[in-house]
């Protein structure tokens, strides 16, 4: 096994210890512990199927643990009763893997649904809408409904609705999953625009390794706005990697770690 | 093997009966908490109130009609054909009101429920709402369930009121007996316990119906096809338990107003 935990200084943001899932059967995920420190983007490499999404949602409290335990923004969330987990996960943003919008609400009322249910005036509502839609680049979607939309556009609103609230903590579950090459490129770039505009700590879900590089290759560029690759041998050093396997997780660490790691695992994974 | 399996299922019901308990109380209870949202439980009052009308008020005439029609040859027998009105009014207030509307309700409406909100867990609707920090019971089914409760109080009523006149006009243009008779006994004979049983029915109904529904909406697993299998439980499950709970309604009220009868 090739883990070498992470020793932030900072208080983590998240935080899973020992963490142990299973539904009725062998365990999904086995003694997982890693941390998610302050504006660190955590990028869960893994083959389908192998507890990913199952993972993220532990981290904001959809599932519970069998055993071990989380602490989101310093809370213990696998012990916490449903009430108690609501103005917790209000602080993080959560990005699904389709997108998970309400279909029978306009982008506009999707973006907004945190804010409506907060009772913000309409006002300000537009405002914040139109600004984070703008961060997307579909702010002229504002009154369509999800089923006129392409994949790809859904999954920038569902961004854009993840950052309405500017949140402590993001999580994208496999946010390029089923898109072609060129709008995951997109949705990559918005990603990497989101971590170095905001700095917002994340843990993104994926099993393609060409968008796992390009976050730690690459950075924005804000007087161009565009994404721009980083100079030759550079790599983002926030942006860091786990990765698992059979429920187990075998790796964490930077790229340059897991390039040279000697794990089976990791070597076949990365060919 | 089979022992086995009886186990099992057993065990099944017990859980599904443990979980249902836990829900329906909990969303119960949500409404004297806030957040309350109004509005959804508006919108779903016109939804389950305004939408079921036409199918109530078609229901209950036809209802009190057949009541009147078939009602007749047996009471001619007896030279009783004057207490028509009467046999019709406590039929329909006492019980094929309240349980009709409940049944007819719950067809269009369990149904609507359990599709509706089965739909969204699959396609992570409800995870998202959960991760956006709303919880969807509070947001989803309180206000189906007390939608749920105060329309079926009022359809009850149209479905009574449009079976007593479903009863009049048969009486009338088929039967060829006296309207103002079949008014008169339909009034007179209507007692406090009749009208008790009559809407106290309802309110319970509207419960079962609203909170099978959005439960099995809310256990989906296994996609579409899941949803289907969520649709057909909450309409079976809902109509049986409310004309199983109708009955035991009937027994405690008959035994608690037994003076009255």
């Amino acid at each position: 096994m090739d883990v070498t935990p992470q020793q932030p200084a900072q208080i983590p943001v998240l935080a899973f210890d020992r963490v142990t899932l299973s539904f009725d059967g062998p365990p999904v995920l086995e003694d997982i512990t890693f941390r998610v420190a302050p504006s660190e983007t955590r990028i869960l490499l893994g083959p389908a199927g192998v507890g990913k999404s199952v993972l993220l949602k532990l981290a904001n409290g959809l599932l519970r643990p069998d055993s071990g335990s989380i602490e989101l923004f310093s809370h213990d969330i696998a012990h916490a009763s449903e009430d108690a987990l609501f103005p917790l996960r209000t602080r993080t943003g959560m990005v699904f893997q389709e997108g998970a919008l309400f279909d029978s609400l306009t982008v506009r009322d999707n973006v907004a649904y945190q804010l409506i249910q907060e009772e913000v005036p309409d006002a300000e509502i537009d405002a914040r809408v139109r600004e984070a839609l703008r961060f997307v680049e579909l702010e002229q979607t504002m009154a369509l409904f999800p089923a006129s939309l392409s994949g790809g556009m859904r999954r920038r609103v569902a961004i854009a609705r993840a950052l309405i609230r500017k949140p402590e903590l993001l999580l994208y579950d496999s946010p390029t999953g089923g898109l072609d090459p060129v709008t995951s490129t997109t949705i990559i770039s918005l990603i990497v625009k989101q971590r170095d505009v905001y700095h917002t700590p994340s843990l993104l879900v994926t099993h393609r390794l060409q968008d796992a590089f390009t976050l730690c290759t690459h950075r924005f560029d804000p007087d161009t706005g565009r994404m721009v690759p980083l100079p030759k041998g550079d790599i983002d050093p926030g942006t860091t990697f786990l990765m698992l396997a059979e429920g187990k997780l075998i790796f964490d660490g930077s790229l340059e770690e897991l390039l040279a790691s000697q794990d089976p695992f990791v070597r076949d994974f990365l060919a | 093997m089979a022992l086995d399996t009886l186990e099992r299922t057993a065990k099944q019901i017990v859980l599904t009966v443990q979980d249902y308990s836990v829900f329906a109380s909990r969303a119960f209870l949500n409404l004297f908490r806030p957040p309350i949202y109004w509005t959804d439980f508006l919108v779903q009052s016109d939804i389950i109130g305004v939408g079921s009308l036409s199918i109530v008020v078609l229901s209950g005439m036809s209802t009190g009609g057949v009541l009147a029609l078939q009602s007749a040859t047996t009471l001619a027998n007896f030279g009783a054909t004057a207490i028509t009105g009467e046999f019709v009014s406590l039929t329909m207030i006492r019980e094929l009101g309240p349980v009709l509307t409940g049944v007819m309700v719950s067809g269009r409406n369990a149904s609507s429920m359990a599709s509706e909100l089965g739909s969204m867990v699959v396609t992570e609707q409800i995870d998202a709402m959960r991760a956006l920090g709303v919880d969807p019971i509070r947001k989803l089914v309180t206000p189906r369930i007390f939608a749920s409760i105060a329309m079926l109080f009022f359809l009850t009523i149209v479905a009574d009121a449009f079976g007593i006149v479903g009863g009049g006009l048969v009486t009338v243009f088929m039967n060829h007996q006296n309207g103002t008779q079949y008014l008169n006994m339909a009034w007179e004979h209507i007692r406090f316990p009749d009208i008790v049983q009559g809407l106290v029915k309802p309110l319970f109904f509207g419960y079962i119906l609203g909170s099978i529904g959005c439960f099995y909406g809310l256990r989906t697993t296994g996609g579409t096809e899941g949803v289907g299998r969520s649709t057909i439980r909450a309409v079976v499950n809902s109509s049986v338990l409310i004309i199983f709970v109708d009955f035991l309604i009937s027994h405690l009220i008959l035994e608690l107003f037994a003076g009255w009868m």
